[in-house]
C-alpha cells in the first residue's frame, strides 16, 4: 500500500476531571464548545484542513458519545478507502490486556496500528484544546531544522509559567531542557502538547522506555529521553488563539468571548472551517416575544424567552418568559417558562422545569468540589432533570433525575452538590 | 423494500422570474437552509425506498452541485441509491425528454432491471412530510392500478392545479388540468404509486402511439380503463408553483405547527451539510418571530422573516416580511420589507427596498442595490 507521510494520533481518553460533572458522562474531548462544536472537532479539523487525512483517535474514558460523534469520520472528509480516521480502544491480546496507562503508552500499544501506514512522521495531538493550527506548516519547519522532534510551544504570561511544561531553548529554537511546571521557570515558553516525531526514532524510544516505566508519558519520561540521548528536539512556536479549557471557569469564558463582535478566535472563517457532526435539526426560530441579545445560537433552537450573552448549542428551546443571562445550554435541551438562570452551564438533553431560578444568591465555593466549583458558575449535568419551582444558588452541581424532595424547602443553597440517580444516556 | 421512486425534476417555471432563470426549480432554496428536492429525497429516505431515479432536464448546475454526493439522504450503497438521468444524446428522436412519460421511458432501462413491484412518481417542487410506505399500503389494500395522491383543498384557489373528481369510493372520475371554472376542491399533488411491470406495459403503449404525457396519457386516457384510486392526505403541502406561492411557503414555517410536522415528526429533513457556524446575535439586534440559520451575523431588526444561512444585517437595518437568501448582506440602516432576495444580494447603507405585501418584490441572485 501506499505510505502515509504523516499520520496523526489524538490522545481523547482523558477525562478532564477538573471540569466535574461536565466529563461525568462523557470524555473531556467530547465536551460540547461554541454552541454546535465538540472540543475534538479543532483538532480534527485541523489535520483535514492541514492535508492530514490518516487519524488514529485513542479513546479510554467514557468513549460512547466521543465514538458516535466520530463515526466513520463523514463530517471530517476522513471517510476514506485507505486512511481516514479510526478510533483505537484499549484491547486484549493474547489472554491478556490493559488500559492506557500514559499518554506514550497509548501509542505504544499502538505501534502496529502506526507502522501499517509506514510513516516518515507521526504527528501526536491531544483531544483537549480549543485552536486553530496548520500542521502541514509545522512538518515543514521540522524539516528544515532536521529535528527529531519538534514541539508546538507558546508564550504564556510569565507568572503562570510555573503551571506548564516549560522549554529552555538556544537562538535557534533548539530546545536545551525542558522543566514540568517548574517552581523558577528559565522561559515562558510552554509545551501546546503538540508533537512531531520521525517515526522510526519515536518508535524505538516507545519500546525502550516501555521496559522502563509502565505509564510511559510524554512530557515525564519521552521527551526528556529524546533530549538526554542528545537528539534534536525543536521548539515550534504558536503566537495564536490555543486553549487548554481546563477549568469550569477557563471554559465559560472561552465560550463568552466567541460572542464578542471581534473575537479572539473566529468561528466566521470560510478557508479553515471547523466541521462537526450535525444533527440535521431544522431552522432556529425565534419567537414574538422573544429577545436574544449578544449570543451565539445553533440549528434548531427554538426561542421564546430572554436570552442575553449565551451560547446556545443545538435543539435547546427555551420557553415564553424565561430569562438567560450569561449562560452556556448544551444540545436538546429545555428552559422552561419562567425560569431566571444566570451564570450558569446546562449539560446535554436536561430538563429545567417551570420557575425555576439558578445562580441566586451569596458565592460561596463548592464544599465537596472546592477546586472545580469556585467561580459562582453553577453547572447541571447530563440527563439532568431539575423540578419545577426550585431555586439553586451559586457554584452548585447537579446531577441525574433530581424531584422537589430533594431541594430542602425548594432550595439548594451556594455551594451544594445534589447527584442523584436516573441521569442514563 | 416493495417500490422504487422516481422524482420528475425536469420542468422549466416561467412563472418563477428571476429566481428560477438560472436554477431547476428542484433546486431552489427553501426554508432556510435547505433546496426543495431535499423534502423529496428525505421522504423517500425515510419510507424506506432505497433506490431512486431522479430525471431532470433544465439547468442542471445547481441541483447537481447539490447532490453531486447522495450520502447525505443516505442514498450511495452498493446495490441501490440515487440514480440521476438526464436526456441521453444517443438517438436522434431523443434529444430532450418531450413529456414527463417521455423521460421515464428514455430511463426504462431503470425500471427493468429493477425487482421491486411497484414504483412511486414524485416532483422535486414541493414541500410535505409523506410516509410512502402508507400509500403503498393504501395501494395493495384498494387493489388499485393507480394510486394518485389527493388533496382537498376546500375555499382555495385551484385553478392552477390539476382537479379530481372522485366517486364515493374514491376512484378517479375524471382530471382536469388548470380548469378555467373548476367544479371541485380536490387536487392531485402529482405523487403516483403504480405497479413496476404496468407501468413498463403502459410507457411503451403510449410511446408506440407518439404520446408523452403521464397525465394526459396515461392517468387521464387510461382512467375507465386501469382504477385510478385517490388517497386523500390531510397534512401540509405546497409547492413552488409560483412567486407568490413560493414566499408563502417560506413564511409557513414561522408556524409551530408546520415547523414539527416537517422538521420533526417524520424524522429530519435531510440536506448537504454546509458547517456554517451558530447565528450571533449582537446586543444591537432586535429579532422576532423568525428564522435564521448557521453563520448569520445580526445587528438589526429582524422581524417575520426567513433568513438563510450566511447573511449580515447591519447595525439599524429593518427587515420585514422578507426572505432573504443565502450570503446577502443588509447594510446599516438600510431597509428591506415584504421582499426576496435572491442569494448574495447587497443591499447598500441605508438603501430601502420596500415591495407590496400583495406583490412581493424579487431581486436577482448577486445584485447590487
Amino acid at each position: 500500500m501506499e505510505r502515509k507521510e504523516m499520520i496523526a494520533m489524538l490522545l481523547a481518553g482523558g477525562q478532564g476531571s477538573r471540569l466535574g460533572i461536565l466529563t461525568q458522562q462523557i470524555a473531556k474531548p467530547a465536551v460540547m464548545f461554541g454552541g454546535k462544536y465538540r472540543i475534538i472537532d479543532f483538532p480534527l479539523s485541523n489535520c483535514i484542513n492541514s492535508g492530514i487525512d490518516t487519524v488514529g483517535v485513542l479513546t479510554q474514558y467514557e468513549p460512547l458519545v466521543l465514538t458516535k460523534h466520530i463515526g466513520i469520520g463523514v463530517p471530517w472528509d476522513l471517510d476514506l478507502n485507505y486512511g481516514g480516521v479510526s478510533t483505537l480502544s484499549p484491547f486484549v491480546t493474547g489472554n491478556q490486556g490493559e488500559w492506557y496507562s500514559g499518554t506514550a503508552n497509548a501509542i505504544y500499544q499502538n505501534i502496529k496500528f502506526i507502522d501499517s501506514y509506514q510513516p516518515e512522521y507521526v504527528l501526536i495531538l491531544s483531544g483537549d484544546h480549543v485552536y486553530k493550527m496548520d500542521y502541514s506548516e509545522m512538518l515543514d519547519y521540522h524539516k528544515e531544522k532536521g529535528a527529531s522532534a519538534t514541539i508546538a510551544v507558546m508564550e504564556v504570561p510569565w507568572e503562570v509559567a510555573n503551571q506548564f511544561g516549560i522549554m529552555n531553548t538556544d537562538d535557534n529554537k533548539k530546545i536545551v531542557g525542558f522543566e514540568e511546571k517548574p517552581a523558577n521557570p528559565q522561559s515562558n515558553l510552554a509545551s501546546m502538547g503538540i508533537y512531531i516525531f520521525n517515526w522510526k526514532e519515536l518508535r524505538q524510544a516507545l519500546i525502550e522506555d516501555n521496559e522502563i516505566h509502565n505509564d510511559s508519558d510524554f512530557g515525564m519520561h519521552i521527551i526528556p529521553s529524546f533530549l538526554n540521548g542528545g537528539e534534536e528536539v525543536f521548539a515550534y512556536p504558536f503566537d495564536s488563539y490555543w486553549k487548554d479549557i481546563g477549568t469550569i471557569e477557563a471554559y465559560w469564558t472561552a465560550n463568552m468571548e466567541l460572542a464578542y463582535v471581534v473575537p479572539e478566535f473566529n468561528l466566521y472563517d470560510n478557508f479553515w472551517q471547523i466541521y462537526t457532526n450535525s444533527d440535521n435539526y431544522g431552522p432556529q426560530f425565534v419567537g414574538t416575544e422573544a429577545d436574544v441579545n449578544h449570543s451565539l445560537v445553533s440549528k434548531g433552537c427554538q426561542v421564546e424567552g430572554t436570552v442575553e450573552n449565551c451560547i446556545l448549542s443545538p435543539n435547546v428551546k427555551i420557553a415564553k418568559g424565561a430569562v438567560v443571562k450569561n449562560s452556556i445550554i448544551m444540545e436538546n435541551s429545555v428552559v422552561e417558562e419562567g425560569c431566571v438562570l444566570d451564570r450558569c452551564i446546562i449539560s446535554e438533553k436536561t430538563t429545567i422545569g417551570r420557575n425555576v431560578r439558578i445562580g441566586e444568591g451569596e458565592d460561596i465555593i463548592n464544599e465537596n468540589k472546592p477546586k472545580v466549583y469556585n467561580s459562582g458558575i453553577s453547572v447541571i449535568g447530563m440527563n439532568t432533570v431539575v423540578p419545577d419551582n426550585v431555586v439553586i444558588g451559586k457554584n452548585c452541581e447537579v446531577g441525574g433525575h433530581t424531584t422537589a424532595e430533594h431541594y430542602e424547602n425548594g432550595h439548594l443553597p451556594s455551594g451544594k452538590s445534589l447527584i442523584v440517580e436516573g441521569g442514563t444516556l | 423494500m416493495k417500490a422504487v421512486g422516481i422524482i420528475l425534476a425536469g420542468g422549466k417555471k416561467s412563472s418563477m422570474g428571476d429566481l428560477a432563470s438560472h436554477r431547476n426549480v428542484a433546486a431552489m432554496p427553501v426554508g432556510g437552509a435547505y433546496r426543495a428536492v431535499d423534502f423529496t429525497l428525505s421522504n423517500f429516505s425515510h419510507s424506506g425506498i432505497k433506490k431512486v431515479a431522479l430525471i431532470t432536464q433544465f439547468n442542471t448546475r445547481s441541483l447537481f452541485d447539490h447532490i453531486s454526493s447522495s450520502k447525505w439522504w443516505n442514498f450511495g450503497r452498493k446495490t441501490s441509491g440515487l440514480y440521476i438521468f438526464t436526456p441521453h444524446m444517443l438517438n436522434s428522436d431523443s434529444l430532450s425528454f418531450r413529456g414527463t412519460a417521455d423521460s421515464i421511458f428514455q430511463n426504462i432501462a431503470f425500471l427493468k432491471k429493477s425487482n421491486e413491484p411497484y414504483v412511486v412518481i414524485t416532483s422535486a417542487e414541493q414541500v410535505v412530510s409523506i410516509d410512502y410506505t402508507d400509500v403503498i399500503k393504501y395501494h395493495e389494500e384498494k387493489g388499485s392500478d393507480i394510486t394518485m395522491v389527493c388533496k382537498d383543498l376546500g375555499e382555495a384557489d385551484v385553478r392552477d392545479y390539476g382537479v379530481v373528481s372522485l366517486d364515493h369510493n374514491s376512484r378517479m372520475l375524471e382530471f382536469e388540468e388548470k380548469p378555467l371554472f373548476p367544479q371541485q376542491s380536490t387536487i392531485s399533488l402529482g405523487t403516483y404509486v403504480i405497479g413496476r411491470q404496468l407501468l413498463i406495459d403502459l410507457l411503451e403503449e403510449v410511446h408506440c402511439e407518439g404520446r408523452f404525457d403521464f397525465v394526459l396519457d396515461i392517468l387521464v386516457r387510461y382512467r375507465k380503463k386501469l382504477v385510478v384510486n385517490a388517497y386523500m392526505f390531510e397534512g401540509y403541502w405546497r409547492t413552488i408553483k409560483d412567486v407568490p406561492e413560493f414566499y408563502k411557503l417560506n413564511m409557513d414555517f414561522l408556524n409551530a405547527d408546520v415547523r414539527n410536522e416537517i422538521f420533526e415528526a417524520n424524522g429530519p429533513v435531510y440536506t448537504k451539510p454546509k458547517d456554517d457556524p451558530p447565528v450571533k446575535y449582537s446586543s444591537t439586534c432586535h429579532v422576532t418571530n423568525s428564522i435564521l440559520n448557521g453563520g448569520d451575523i445580526i445587528n438589526g431588526t429582524v422581524e417575520n422573516s426567513v433568513i438563510f444561512r450566511d447573511v449580515f444585517v447591519g447595525e439599524g437595518a429593518i427587515v420585514k416580511n422578507s426572505v432573504i437568501m443565502e450570503g446577502c448582506t443588509i447594510g446599516n440602516g438600510a431597509v428591506v420589507e415584504n421582499m426576496i432576495l435572491d442569494k448574495v444580494v447587497s443591499v447598500g447603507e441605508g438603501q430601502q427596498l420596500i415591495g407590496d405585501p400583495e406583490n412581493i418584490g424579487v431581486i436577482a441572485k448577486r445584485s447590487i442595490v
